[in-house]
């Protein structure tokens, strides 16, 4: 009880460390908000008007302690370009950023978690060796290039996969929760999963393949150290076969090291949702950042780094629930 | 009476060609106790680990044949082999901090072989175990059960890696070095323990040690090994009383006798070590004549 809380007091620590920096980045960074929103004619009398609506014109200490006033009492703000509620704008986008890297991750899992079996299971043959080549390889490609690969591939010369935003534009959509394709799945409307699914598998794909290979590496990595263990030996000394021993006695303890790795590197994947969520067009989160930016729309940045920031350390938090769950010693401890 | 155990002529090298094994052989008869004894490298723990195939995979067995109850296990395919070691050879290992696994508890660990492999329904692998901690003198065996291996003494993992290794009434039992890694006080007790479970089911042990101490109270044969090669077998009364080869005498000259604590432990002497590399060097000449 007492070291959740402490989880908690730390979590609240980080959230306000990442408030401040981002607060302060992006007022020294050039450009100014409202010298994109007025007309080249623009005196300045209507500039220091302006400026005043949004703020701009008190110190930045008097600015920092408005907007976190604000935020404690869940007002994140307006947004300068989109002239709407902050909180509102990011609730809106965040289910289908959510959707996207939890399909990825589970893409990774399924790929890299098997191929770590496989290979720990023919280590020291060519199949081992191959698979740390396709891993190589899958590594040091980053994911916006795979997402260029897979739409050229499976988006222009064999257009099997939608490449263009979340769901089919024709389509109508009965949800009322943004989160699309959990509400499809529980309303049993299974053509409507089928074309989201189609829409988020290449860019997830493209997200997924860079952690795939990291799983697979690192996972097949320790299932080969713990498979010279005593118990695992026992456990062949029983009867078990090989891939039965893996399963039953390597797999539980080798993944401590790798859900760890896993923890970290997701946060990189929902970092890595910014620039795919662009290349294909994907109404997430990500595609609001980067408008977010180019329009200099500080609240709206702010807004958006917070709840990325609330998201990475949410991460940790499971991964280490995770880790106490496999490990019987940490339980007591 | 069919050996349980028969190795003929095994021979295992380490690559590059050094060998491990050179031309081992011998038998275990049923209910029988041999002592495997040698210093670290003799290959005492090779033996045990050809038979349950379970070589580290850097070793590979290069000749020679390992007969199972009058089955050779060489002409078996690699899945029934598995299979059939499993169901009648158990292992004891040497240290039972490692032998464990940390993440499951001990009574699906002890009933796992006997459900999975045996095909056992759980009630009945349940009585067994319990039965078989009775035995063992284990006395809030349902609390064991329940337990993860870091809550147990090193002692009691022990008992229980004893028990399990008894629970699918093997005909043999490969013991390596299973009190090294003990403590003194502890070492005693599990080895009575064992000497007793092994009369009550008649199990044939292979027991591989270093210490000549062990292997008189324990066993009824002996094989000395060095270098992988056998020095010496014979019974023990008779290896104690009269050892033949100049390396048995100078390890019986070596082990300190705890009924006679002034007595003088020597260590093995030079001339004696000269004799041994002589005969691991013509072992080697021959083993390439018979390469060609």
């Amino acid at each position: 009880m007492q070291r959740i809380l402490i989880r908690l007091f730390t979590m609240l620590i980080t959230l306000f460390g990442v408030a401040v920096v981002v607060f302060i980045v992006i007022r020294i960074a050039p450009g100014d908000p409202i010298a994109m929103m007025l007309p080249p004619g623009a005196t300045d009398e209507d500039v220091a008007r302006l400026r005043a609506l949004y703020g701009l014109d008190k110190s930045l200490l008097e600015q920092f302690f408005v907007w976190f006033g604000g935020i404690i009492q869940g007002d994140f703000g307006t947004s300068i370009s989109l002239r709407q509620d902050v909180l509102g704008l990011v609730l809106n986008r965040l289910p289908a950023t959510l959707e996207l890297s939890l399909f990825a991750l589970l893409i990774a899992l399924s790929i890299g978690g098997p191929l770590a079996i496989w290979g720990a299971r023919e280590r020291g043959t060519s199949i081992e060796a191959g698979i740390d080549i396709a891993n190589g390889a899958a590594l040091s490609i980053p994911d916006f290039l795979w997402g260029l690969v897979l739409i050229l591939t499976f988006g222009v010369l064999i257009p099997v996969f939608g490449i263009s935003g979340r769901v089919s534009p024709r389509l109508d959509l009965p949800f009322v929760s943004q989160f699309y394709l959990f509400e499809s799945f529980f309303r049993l409307r299974f053509d409507l999963t089928k074309d989201l699914l189609s829409h988020m598998f290449m860019p997830a794909l493209a997200l997924a393949l860079p952690l795939a290979a990291i799983i697979s590496q690192l996972l097949k990595q320790s299932l080969k150290e713990v498979m010279d263990l005593d118990y695992v030996v026992l456990a062949r000394v029983k009867g078990f076969s090989e891939t039965q021993v893996i399963l039953r006695e390597a797999l539980k303890n080798a993944a401590l090291p790798t859900l760890t790795l896993i923890g970290v590197q997701f946060t990189f994947l929902i970092g890595g949702t910014v620039i795919i969520e662009r290349l294909f067009s994907y109404e997430g989160i990500g595609n609001m950042a980067i408008d977010a930016v180019i329009n200099r729309d500080l609240p709206l940045i702010q807004g958006i780094v917070l709840v990325f920031a609330l998201l990475f350390v949410l991460v940790n938090l499971a991964v280490d629930m995770t880790y106490t769950l496999l490990n019987p010693r940490l339980r007591n401890a | 009476m069919t050996p349980c155990l028969t190795i003929t002529n095994l021979s295992a090298t380490l690559p590059g060609g050094a060998r491990v094994l050179r031309d081992v052989s011998l038998d275990v008869n049923p209910g029988e106790v041999r002592a495997l004894v040698g210093e670290s490298g003799a290959g005492k723990s090779m033996i045990g680990k050809a038979i349950l195939g379970v070589l580290p995979s850097s070793v590979r067995q290069v000749s020679g044949e390992i007969f199972l109850d009058g089955q050779d296990l060489g002409a078996l395919s690699a899945s029934k082999r598995r299979i059939l070691v499993g169901a009648n050879v158990a292992l004891i290992p040497q240290d039972p901090l490692t032998a464990l696994n940390p993440s499951r508890r001990i009574g699906s660990q002890m009933t796992d072989q006997l459900i999975k492999i045996l095909g056992w329904n759980s009630a009945k692998a349940y009585t067994r175990i319990r039965q078989l901690l009775d035995e063992v003198q284990i006395r809030d065996r349902e609390r064991v059960l329940r337990s993860y291996p870091h809550e147990l003494s090193g002692g009691m993992r022990q008992r229980v890696l004893i028990a399990t290794a008894f629970a699918a009434e093997p005909k043999l039992i490969v013991a390596d070095e299973p009190t090294t890694a003990l403590d003194v006080t502890v070492q005693k007790q599990i080895l009575r323990l064992i000497a007793t479970m092994q009369r009550q089911h008649a199990t044939a042990i292979l027991f591989v040690t270093h210490d000549l101490g062990v292997v008189a109270k324990i066993s009824q044969q002996v094989t000395v090994l060095y270098g992988g090669m056998i020095i010496e077998q014979a019974g023990v009364s008779d290896l104690f009383a009269d050892p033949q080869h100049a390396y048995t005498r100078a390890l019986l000259r070596a082990t300190p006798r705890y009924n006679d604590p002034d007595a003088r432990v020597e260590p093995v002497q030079p001339d004696v070590l000269a004799g041994l590399q002589n005969e691991l060097a013509a072992n080697d000449h021959a083993w390439e004549k018979h390469l060609g």
